[in-house]
């Protein structure tokens, strides 16, 4: 379609620049906040310009934490790291050999464990909280990293993906490879897995930033300070008692527990793209 | 290299639906073998199960002196092309004709110089590196044809491979594959529904339906002389005219009141009882005169350059009658057709079956 309409490109740009603004404003606040002394912000006048307590809040908050939640922010980001890397990972595993196994293989009751699976998409974690917990806990796995990864790791989307993905795959693709003197183990590994990559790599993105921003069951798992998650921290930062919340820390936490799922997601989009337009089954 | 033997092969499917009902056929050793058939008659199915990638219900496939009923895919010694080529997507070319001998083991070297032969063979030494997506349709179906060669198989399984292809790309490709199989000697199947195809390219012409062998022979064989009427209406295009008719007497038939010579007919027919005459469109001749005629009211005309087609009714029953053109005017109503006693085929109004000279 040619089209040459100054004006409708104009509002169109406009429309979407004010849309950003309203998304990218609080975020540059947080951002702007966390360059300032509690006193500044407190006092109702914070200015928009970045202020010079930067280099102080980012040290104080990453090494010491702030003075309600007495512990290294760094660590708590270490802790969120290895929950959600592994629940993507985790998830990403268990599900496309779930996925594999249901379309590949002819089992007594392959139906049935599908539909099993499937059931499990409508038990999201804040379900079956009440008993989860009590078996993570009766297992002896509260405050470790195996209580705060494997219960999210149980349910049914990646497989799911992965399942309609495979039904894609040509049927011919394993009959040649049945010729070619490729097993199933060989046909996963050399065909299945490279043509799985972008959606192995969609799955992660999602999976990440799911993991990362799980508040509810951390919350719930861990008692121990040093088992906290950022987003936990977060919260702990801000009182609700009489103490001054230290609001620079608090804003610095919250730029700091951003980052990763914006870098996940700026280098996996690159390779999503690129999987997008190679793709062809 | 070895021949394929087929001893009433039988595939039966989940809720007793048989695809395959007891197919015996014997391939030389080097020869090339076209299963043709319209869809749904059996002929893939029966490629697979000598492929082994459906199991065989009931009955032998052996492959030289082989049973290989209960043998992998990979350990049968075949090599298959498919319809949509199950290519690879994200290997390169090199790597798709490669894979093969790599799960076997075979030597790097040796991999190499069998890949590069093959492609040159096939000419497409210039594609190695690329991937099949970067490949247009004849390409992909040569690389495909390449995986087959590298393996140096003794037996080639073909799939309908042409029929994805452009009519002008399939018809050079028809004449590659034959070239091919000439010069490799390979025991080759084939596989498909266009009866062009399986004309030239077979040595040995078996004609399916209903999961069943109509008729095999060589394809002059079953041009000339087709077993029964479904033959006789399968192969050739356009498709042979079928007319009632009546015995007379020995080698003579009468088709709506008009008295027709036969030279092949069976003895002791009794004179008065239904036949059915087969005269093929391009065997009468319009506008002749021979020792017998018919005459036919035609309805229309179609132009295909060379050759015209008129279409019409004789005794009642639809009738085409191919004639070069310009050899009648496109306006013609009524045509007598002069019958060549040789040309006529009969068949039996009950059982289809050919009432030929025993």
């Amino acid at each position: 379609m040619v089209e040459n309409r100054p004006f409708a490109q104009f509002m169109a740009y406009l429309t979407l620049a004010l849309g950003v603004v309203i998304v990218a404003f609080p975020v540059y606040l947080a951002v702007m906040a966390s360059t300032f002394d509690t006193a500044t912000i407190i006092n109702g006048n914070m200015p928009l310009v970045p202020g010079n307590q930067a280099d102080e809040n980012y040290t104080r908050t990453l090494l010491y934490g702030g003075m309600h939640a007495r512990q290294p922010v760094g660590g708590m980001m270490l802790n969120s790291m290895i929950m959600a890397l592994g629940i993507a990972i985790g998830k990403i595993l268990i599900s496309i050999l779930s996925a594999f196994a249901v379309v590949y293989f002819k089992f007594p009751f392959r139906k049935t464990a599908f539909w099993i699976i499937f059931i499990t998409l409508m038990l999201p974690v804040e379900v079956r909280i009440y008993p989860t917990y009590k078996i993570v806990a009766d297992l002896g796995l509260l405050d470790t990293y195996t209580g705060l990864v494997m219960p999210l790791i149980a349910s049914a989307t990646g497989t799911l993906l992965f399942r309609q993905f495979f039904m894609t795959i040509p049927d011919e693709l394993l009959e040649a490879s049945k010729i070619d003197g490729a097993g199933a183990f060989r046909f996963f590994k050399d065909t299945l897995l490279p043509l799985s990559m972008t959606t192995i790599a969609a799955l992660f993105v999602i999976q990440f930033i799911y993991g990362w921003n799980q508040y509810l069951w951390p919350l719930l798992i861990t008692t121990k300070s040093s088992m906290q998650t950022i987003v936990i921290g977060i919260k702990m930062m801000i009182t609700t008692t009489d103490a001054l919340t230290e609001w620079n820390v608090a804003m610095t936490t919250a730029v700091l527990a951003m980052l990763p799922p914006v870098l996940v997601v700026i280098f996996m989009q690159r390779l999503f793209v690129k999987g997008l337009v190679e793709t062809e089954k | 290299m070895a021949g394929v033997t087929l001893d009433t092969v039988r595939k039966i499917y989940a809720g007793n639906v048989e695809a395959v009902k007891g197919v015996s056929l014997g391939i030389e050793d080097g020869s090339f073998c076209v299963l043709v058939g319209p869809s749904g008659c059996g002929k893939s199915t029966l490629l697979r199960m000598i492929a082994g990638l459906e199991t065989i219900s009931g009955g032998e496939v052996k492959i030289g002196d082989r049973v290989v009923n209960q043998v992998e895919p990979a350990d049968r010694d075949i090599a298959m092309v498919f319809q949509n080529y199950a290519l690879y997507p994200h290997m390169s070319v090199y790597d798709n004709m490669a894979y093969g001998l790599k799960n076997r083991g075979t030597p790097k070297d040796e991999i190499e110089k069998r890949v590069n032969e093959a492609a040159r063979i096939l000419a497409i030494e210039t594609f190695l590196a690329r991937k099949p997506r970067q490949l247009s349709g004849g390409q992909r179906q040569r690389v495909a044809m390449g995986r087959a060669i590298v393996r140096k198989p003794q037996v080639f399984l073909f799939d309908e491979p042409l029929s994805n292809l452009d009519a002008k790309l399939r018809v050079q490709m028809r004449v590659e594959i034959k070239r091919l199989q000439r010069a490799l000697g390979v025991t080759s199947i084939y596989v498909t529904h266009d009866q062009v195809e399986a004309m030239t390219l077979s040595d040995k012409l078996v004609v399916m339906s209903g999961g069943q062998i109509e008729q095999v022979g060589t394809p002059s064989e079953v041009y000339r002389r087709p077993e029964t009427r479904f033959v006789a209406t399968f192969i050739g295009s356009p498709p042979m005219n079928i007319l009632p008719g009546q015995v007379e007497g020995p080698g003579r038939v009468s088709v709506g009141g008009q008295s027709i010579a036969v030279t092949d007919m069976r003895e002791g027919l009794i004179p008065g009882s239904a036949i059915e005459v087969g005269l093929r469109p391009e065997d009468v001749q319009a506008g002749g005169v021979g020792t017998s005629s018919l005459t036919m009211d035609v309805d229309f005309v179609e132009e295909l350059g060379a050759t015209q087609l008129f279409h019409g009714k004789v005794a009642g029953a639809e009738f085409i009658v191919q004639a070069s053109t310009g050899q009648l005017p496109a306006d013609t109503r009524k045509l007598t057709l002069a019958v060549d006693p040789g040309n006529v085929h009969l068949f039996d109004p009950q059982t289809t079956k050919r009432l030929g000279r025993v």
